[in-house]
């Protein structure tokens, strides 16, 4: 039987000639309607929050570099920044995929809940800042206080980290490759069980990344700060 | 929040356009600086015993040439002077302390922006597009420049709080953040004859790198001391006649990155100041570390 559905067609937005506003609210309102499921941006050059506060299954790909909060907010879309990303890129994303292909700014993916956060290149400081259950996989290496606060959710970082990892963690779990500079506040190496292997296998392959999931290292909270201790003289 | 900038040209022949590649860095930072704007240049140097003093009247009128026949009255040197409305360059064999004296006991409505022998700056409140226009920044000839957008939220919006702020000869700096500690600064400062002339922030830092280059620090010294002595938010972007360099914080909260080719080094607070430039897509990008000393020779 024939396939009835319209082919979904491909729309293309020029950052350069037409506004960012625009862009956000055909993204917000009309594709869907219009049966487009794939926009191509050209020339973001820097712009702030594009693709903010999707809500719809869509692909959107955007050619060049990104400024804050690119795909904040995102639910179900698929965005691609072909490009680095400015501060809070994927910030309190629900769910869908953000792929950073260069390098992103500081507290990539703060605060996300759910969703697949990719950066193949480094992420800067803060990156999975109270984390609320997303997975981030960073090819590169994290700049310091990663997770710091993460409360569920899963990190994985394939190169190194800088200072204070994992500082404050709650449940979420962060599986690093490289050399630690410093672990934070109640954050410690726990043993690599089979699902954690799995789950880094899962991941890196869900991310593009190949990488031998025996090489990583499991990062995740002692828990000691879980309840306050009257005789720990707020030395933490 | 606020917006910083700066461009190095490498390729010599870009000299002449050191001011048209600006004007959009700094017009592109207008959202994070609205307020006031700025730029120090370093055009090639002046010759011999000759200083130029960077002038700014603000809403004071000015007669330059009555200005520079008053002071030929009293210095015997050669002077001349290149005015554009409320700013002027004067340029001097005298003595530039002397200089300076003078022009406050006889002109105290004229400000001394900076003294030196590459440095001319420029700095008013205003949006950043009219203050590029008011001053003809797309003309400026030179080798490097350290601009700045400002949203004032430590003092008042006033030309003499906006930066960039000098001190010494040559040396300039401007700042994104906010320092928590300006007055122990300044309190360490003052008792070794170093003056201020705002409330800023800013300007304790200014002069407390200043103070260790004439100690005999080089800059990356003096910023490296900065690291102890200094406590707050910052990305510092300063200049001297022969350098350019660039610091975050420890805590890298506010933004920089750097674009590199075979040409130029131009820095800014978001990529978006960056995108026009010339063959930005082939341009090394990255963005500073914390507490990583970041600098470029002319």
């Amino acid at each position: 039987m024939a396939n009835l559905r319209p082919v979904p067609e491909a729309r293309e937005f020029d950052l350069a000639r037409g506004s960012l506003r625009d862009l956000n609210l055909y993204l917000h309102k009309q594709a869907a309607a219009d049966g487009v499921s794939q926009i191509r941006v050209k020339n973001p050059d820097g712009a702030h929050s594009i693709a903010c506060g999707l809500n719809a299954d869509l692909d959107v790909q955007i050619h060049g570099h990104v400024g804050y909060y690119v795909a904040g907010m995102n639910m179900h879309a698929t965005v691609t920044v072909h490009g680095n990303a400015g501060p809070g890129a994927a910030e309190n994303m629900m769910s869908g995929r953000v792929h950073v292909r260069g390098f992103a700014s500081t507290a990539a993916g703060a605060s996300a809940h759910g969703g697949l956060l990719v950066i193949d290149g480094d992420a800067s400081l803060r990156c999975g800042i109270s984390l609320k259950g997303a997975d981030i996989v960073v090819g590169g290496s994290v700049g310091s206080f990663a997770a710091f606060m993460a409360q569920a959710g899963r990190i994985v970082i394939c190169g190194d980290a800088e200072e204070a990892l994992g500082d404050s963690l709650y449940e979420a779990v962060i599986y690093v490759r490289g050399r630690v500079r410093s672990l934070g506040a109640d954050a410690r190496f726990e043993p690599m069980a089979d699902t954690d292997r799995a789950a880094v296998k899962n991941l890196l392959a869900q991310s593009g990344h190949a990488h031998d999931p025996a090489e990583f290292r499991r990062v995740a909270s002692a828990k000691s700060l879980y309840h306050w201790h009257a005789d720990a003289n707020q030395e933490y | 929040m606020c917006g910083i900038v700066g461009l190095l040209v490498k390729n010599p022949a870009l000299r002449s356009q050191l001011g048209a590649l600006m004007v959009p860095m700094l017009v592109g930072m207008t959202e994070r600086g609205p307020d006031s704007a700025g730029l120090a240049v370093y055009t090639a140097p002046v010759s011999g015993r000759q200083h130029k003093l960077s002038l700014y009247s603000g809403e004071n009128q000015v007669e330059w040439s009555l200005l520079l026949e008053r002071i030929a009255a009293d210095f015997a040197h050669a002077h001349e002077i290149a005015a554009h409305g409320n700013h002027a360059v004067l340029t001097s064999a005298a003595d530039p302390d002397l200089l300076v004296d003078w022009l406050g006991r006889n002109a105290p409505m004229i400000a001394v922006l900076s003294v030196g022998q590459s440095i001319d700056l420029y700095k008013d409140v205003g949006a950043p597009a009219d203050i590029a226009l008011r001053y003809g920044f797309k003309s400026l000839h030179g080798s490097h420049l350290v601009g700045h957008t400002r949203m004032a939220t430590e003092s008042a919006v006033t030309p003499a709080h906006a930066h960039p702020f000098t001190a010494g000869r040559d040396f300039c700096l401007v700042h994104n953040g906010s320092l928590s500690n300006p007055h122990l600064v300044r309190k360490r400062l003052e008792p070794l004859g170093i003056e201020f002339e705002t409330d800023n922030d800013t300007e304790a830092a200014c002069r407390f790198f200043e103070w260790r280059l004439r100690e005999g620090d080089d800059l990356k010294t003096a910023v490296q001391r900065g690291f102890s002595e200094l406590d707050g938010f910052y990305t510092f972007l300063m200049g001297t006649d022969q350098e350019l360099l660039i610091v975050r914080d420890a805590f890298a909260c506010k933004p920089a990155v750097v674009a590199e080719t075979d040409d130029y080094v131009a820095i800014a607070s978001e990529f978006r100041s960056l995108a026009h430039l010339p063959h930005i897509s082939h341009a090394s990008l990255f963005e500073p570390k914390p507490e990583e000393i970041y600098s470029w020779r002319i």
